[in-house]
């Protein structure tokens, strides 16, 4: 009973002390912040929660944004619908002024509720490609390379790969069969329209664990020259695994954005299993940037280890990456309005001022205008060489006209 | 306890008919209406209403789970597949042709009892077991026909944009308004549901279940009525799932994955089999848990366990605790949350004069 006694009083301490900082922290600005740490792209988010939670938390240990604390409210949906939508009726309640969405179903499902709150959204690297179009979408932010232009990036580097020409070329593109997958396919078709590139569609159907007939066909039949790999979850290990067994070359295979962590090579068999396999990036890979080494002395600083999750460091530095742009578009609309007084719309605002922020590299060089909320569609090639993650281009864009064509096509025709 | 139950008589068929022949429970009936419909709605941050909207549509989709594996003994893990149908017939009636949403409604859930019955032909033949894995394989083939025809999707995105509901005149769209609306095809679809169990109807229904070799020699053409269950509850999915395109203005087939089936099993079978207040708190139960216990480790997690692991430990603490009370509650009543209702109510009806 005591001890009961104890834990309640402790309970009101903390109730009353935590009271205490929300009116004394009058100027604290919300974020609403969706994770997967519990459903089937659990991979992803047990890792890259982490990251963005460090680096507001070493933002706010440098005193905030000029002078104002961040409080990121993270709920974990599960990847259920229902749950997200609930998620964001908190957020809202709490007054968050930016959501940090995760999920294709639930930006879509979350679309029109964002745009008539005016608060803005991002979902960097899913959601619908067409929300880049930030005229179309006033309030989705891609922030990251869509899938559409993930596919004309991979494209441009196949070429590169291919000596510089795509005429006549087999191309193979292996797909999770859901409407993620499926997204880059008007891309594909148009630029295969374009440079004259021969294009087999695979579909992987879900849960994506059984590919080996489709990957027998890639090698064995139509004999492709370049894979490109749009896959999910469990499925990208597979692949990797399955084209390993086949003899084709993982130099010749390029994987979209999510199919290529630490998590994926280490359920293929490790580094050394899958030597030359590349995958693009939105944000940098590995360990060797300045913003990391703060986090790092961060925690040292606070006589703790650095986390786990840090050594993943695919999904979470993507986790930084979202993070820093979100308090740099917060940062932005501070500045704008003057104070600490903002809304939704000022971070609109902020966020298509973004421009020329690297943060060393992790960041690509993107420009998030009032047309373009996907910054450039910027990727960078990471392969796997020895142990690690080896970048083998720079930050690059690719067939850009096609892709705002394509935008601009889809605003018009609704 | 603070009621009469005896000197009420009933002198017409009406007032035999009546759902609730005691004052008691008109005045129960009446207060609680009165608390959803005005209390409510008036001092709740449109936060909870929107929990609200989510229990509403839910509690459609679990009573018609309930009619047929409740009261007809039918299982079925297709539900969510029936409401994928009623929401993209749905939002094509409504983006292609402008219906409004008192044509695209019941449209929808038509077309998903149309489908609900080509499904229920093999449940002449097979049972238990055999007539699950046939819905579940109707699960996989209408979410594939959905994902891979253009013409029902809309394109390789697979979600068709829905505008909100226009009623009166005035479109539906901040959280009171979407909570009212929701919540009146909720009422609804409670008054249908408890009419359609003590008609004629209803009765083959619960006949075929107990025993429908029994059944059939009492003259109920069990085949007939086995088709009438699953037109009944597919119609219902597919009114839920219009409701739920309306709610997010979005129909997406990833919001009725087979998961979505699961759990509305889930509410059906821990609120209660063959009771319309178990599959209203069993969708309430369902729906509510996952935020209870979010709520409560927000605020105790902190004691516990180190800030930084936190988030982790909230997220996977919740999916074990979730498990934890289903299993909890299914053992302390194995007949759902209804029966723990009943208890609580027979209990109380004579106490503290219990004998």
């Amino acid at each position: 009973m005591r001890r009961l006694d104890k834990l309640l009083f402790g309970a009101g301490l903390a109730m009353a002390a935590a009271g205490a900082a929300t009116s004394a922290g009058a100027a604290e600005i919300v974020i609403g912040l969706q994770c997967d740490r519990t459903g089937p792209t659990q991979t992803v988010g047990t890792f890259l929660c982490p990251g963005y939670h460090d680096y507001v938390s070493l933002v706010n240990s440098r005193g905030g944004i000029e002078g104002h604390t961040i409080k990121p409210i993270e709920i974990d949906h599960e990847y259920k619908v229902p749950a997200g939508v609930e998620a964001y009726a908190l957020h809202k309640k709490e007054g968050a002024v930016l959501i940090g969405l995760y999920g294709t179903p639930h930006t879509q499902a979350l679309t029109q509720k964002l745009t008539e709150d005016k608060i803005p959204g991002t979902s960097p690297g899913f959601g619908t490609a067409a929300a880049a179009n930030g005229e179309k979408f006033p309030y989705i932010f891609p922030i990251a390379a869509s899938y559409w232009s993930q596919a004309a990036a991979g494209l441009e580097y196949v070429r590169t790969q291919l000596g510089g020409d795509l005429k006549g070329k087999k191309i193979a593109y292996i797909y999770y069969d859901n409407p993620a997958g499926r997204e880059p396919l008007p891309v594909l078709h148009k630029l295969r329209d374009e440079l004259g590139y021969e294009l087999k569609e695979f579909a992987v159907p879900p849960p994506g664990i059984e590919m080996s007939a489709q990957v027998l066909d890639i090698t064995r039949r139509y004999r492709a020259d370049f894979v490109l790999s749009h896959l999910f979850g469990r499925a990208p290990s597979v692949s990797m695994k399955e084209f390993k067994r086949a003899g084709y070359p993982l130099e010749k295979v390029l994987g979209f954005v999510w199919a290529g962590g630490e998590a994926d090579i280490a359920a293929a068999g490790g580094f050394d299993r899958v030597e030359g396999y590349s995958a693009m990036q939105f944000a940098g890979v590995g360990s060797d940037y300045a913003v990391l080494d703060d986090i790092r002395a961060m925690y040292k600083a606070q006589g703790k280890d650095a986390p786990e999750a840090m050594a993943s460091t695919v999904y979470y530095n993507r986790g930084v990456f979202v993070a820093a742009i979100h308090l740099k578009a917060i940062e932005n609309a501070i500045k704008a309005k003057g104070s600490g007084d903002i809304v939704g719309e000022d971070v609109k605002n902020g966020m298509e001022q973004i421009k020329g922020f690297t943060l060393g590299g992790l960041v690509p060089p993107m420009e998030i205008t009032g047309f373009d909320h996907e910054g450039g569609g910027w990727v960078r090639i990471f392969q796997v060489q020895g142990a690690n993650f080896v970048p083998t281009t720079d930050w690059f864009q690719g067939y850009r006209d096609t892709v705002v064509e394509l935008l601009k096509a889809d605003a018009s025709r609704q | 306890m603070f009621h009469r139950e005896s000197g009420y008589y009933k002198t017409t068929y009406k007032g035999d008919m009546a759902f609730y022949p005691l004052p008691v429970g008109r005045w129960s009936v009446a207060l609680v209406g009165f608390i959803f419909l005005v209390v409510i709605p008036l001092f709740l941050d449109p936060y909870y209403l929107s929990i609200l909207c989510l229990i509403s549509i839910a509690v459609v989709g679990a009573l018609g789970l309930n009619i047929l594996l409740g009261y007809t003994g039918q299982i079925s893990i297709g539900h969510a597949a029936f409401m994928s149908v009623g929401a993209y017939t749905a939002a094509n009636l409504i983006t292609k042709l402008d219906w409004p949403f008192w044509l695209a409604v019941p449209s929808g859930g038509i077309m998903a009892a149309a489908v609900g019955v080509l499904v229920g032909i093999p449940s002449l033949r097979i049972k238990g077991l055999y007539l699950a894995i046939a819905t579940l394989a109707a699960q996989f083939i209408i979410e594939w026909v959905i994902n891979h025809t253009p013409a029902i999707s809309g394109g390789v995105q697979a979600s068709i944009e829905v505008p909100r509901p226009v009623v009166f005149g005035e479109a539906m769209n901040t959280e009171i308004e979407l909570y009212y609306f929701l919540m009146a095809f909720a009422v609804i679809a409670i008054v249908a549901t408890m009419n359609l169990v003590r008609s004629r109807v209803g009765r083959a229904f619960i006949a075929i279940r107990d025993q429908d070799i029994a059944a059939e020699i009492i003259g109920i053409n069990v085949f007939r009525y086995k088709l009438y269950a699953f037109a009944i509850s597919s119609f219902y999915a597919g009114v839920a799932g219009v409701l739920y395109t309306y709610y997010l203005s979005i129909a997406n087939y990833e919001q009725f994955l087979i998961v979505v089936s699961i759990d509305y099993l889930a509410m059906v079978i821990i609120g209660g089999l063959g009771s319309v207040l178990g599959s209203v708190f069993g969708a309430i139960f369902i729906t509510l848990l996952p935020i209870v216990i979010r709520i409560f480790m927000d605020s105790f997690g902190a004691f516990f366990f180190d800030p930084v692991i936190l988030a982790q430990v909230t997220a996977q603490f919740r999916l074990i605790l979730f498990g934890a009370l289903i299993m909890f509650f299914l053992v302390v009543e194995p007949e759902g949350l209804n029966r723990l209702w009943l208890n609580i109510r027979n209990y109380f009806r004579i106490w503290p004069f219990s004998y």
